[in-house]
């Protein structure tokens, strides 16, 4: 399991969640995520839930499943997604 | 693969169909088709199944349009616009109950994601279920 903190003033929220939805579809493997180390863990292809998730800034982020998925999603939350406007 | 479904959002209101459309451009690249249309022919609140007809065709993709709409009127054309289409295009055109605005959002990131029309139609209308 890896945890990054969730740096962009917009935390995960419209721009940033579809970008994480959209990487985390690239992988064939599963990716879950979740706000506490207990859960609950939802899935990180589904762009519906990861808005739901309503993960702020500052907020410590949990990521499992795929090696490969973890790593891209975890690298792309510490480069702020990217995304000048966050 | 032949392609991402397109997405068409009808509203009564041109503004709310814009601004929908600027939503989802804000959250999905240009590989996913897309065109909205609102408001009737002489201006004012209402659908038009011309305009329908023509974001169908403008969003038109080999995998599919899924269209979003916002209340019951929209739907209606919406349907009659679909009958309209050439009979081979009519079976590829999906129109989604869900909330417009989130419905297009959802819709287009699935599109985005490759999704087919029917896992399109699904991830939108999951939001009112």
């Amino acid at each position: 399991m890896t945890a990054v903190t969730i740096g962009n003033p917009a935390g995960l929220h419209a721009r940033p969640a579809v970008k994480l939805t959209l990487l985390a579809k690239r992988f064939a493997g599963h990716v879950e995520l979740a706000l506490a180390e207990d859960g609950p863990w939802i899935d990180a292809k589904s762009v519906a839930q990861v808005m739901a998730l309503r993960a702020a800034h500052g907020a410590t982020l949990h990521l499992r499943g795929e090696d490969a998925a973890v790593a891209a999603l975890a690298a792309l939350v510490r480069r702020g997604f990217d995304d000048a406007g966050g | 693969m032949s392609g991402r479904v397109g997405i068409v959002i009808v509203s009564h209101s041109a503004d709310v169909a814009r601004g929908a459309a600027d939503m989802v451009r804000q959250m999905v690249g240009p590989e996913v088709k897309l065109a909205h249309c609102g408001g009737a022919p002489g201006g004012g609140l209402g659908t038009d199944v011309a305009a329908i007809l023509a974001a169908i065709g403008a969003a038109w993709s080999a995998a599919g349009v899924a269209i979003l709409f916002d209340l019951g009127g929209a739907e209606t054309n919406s349907e009659m616009a679909i009958e309209l289409l050439p009979a081979e295009r009519r079976g590829r055109v999906a129109i989604c109950r869900a909330p417009v605005v989130e419905g297009a959002v959802i819709a287009s990131v699935e599109a985005a994601g490759g999704a087919t029309l029917a896992e399109v139609r699904a991830a939108a209308e999951a939001l009112s279920a």
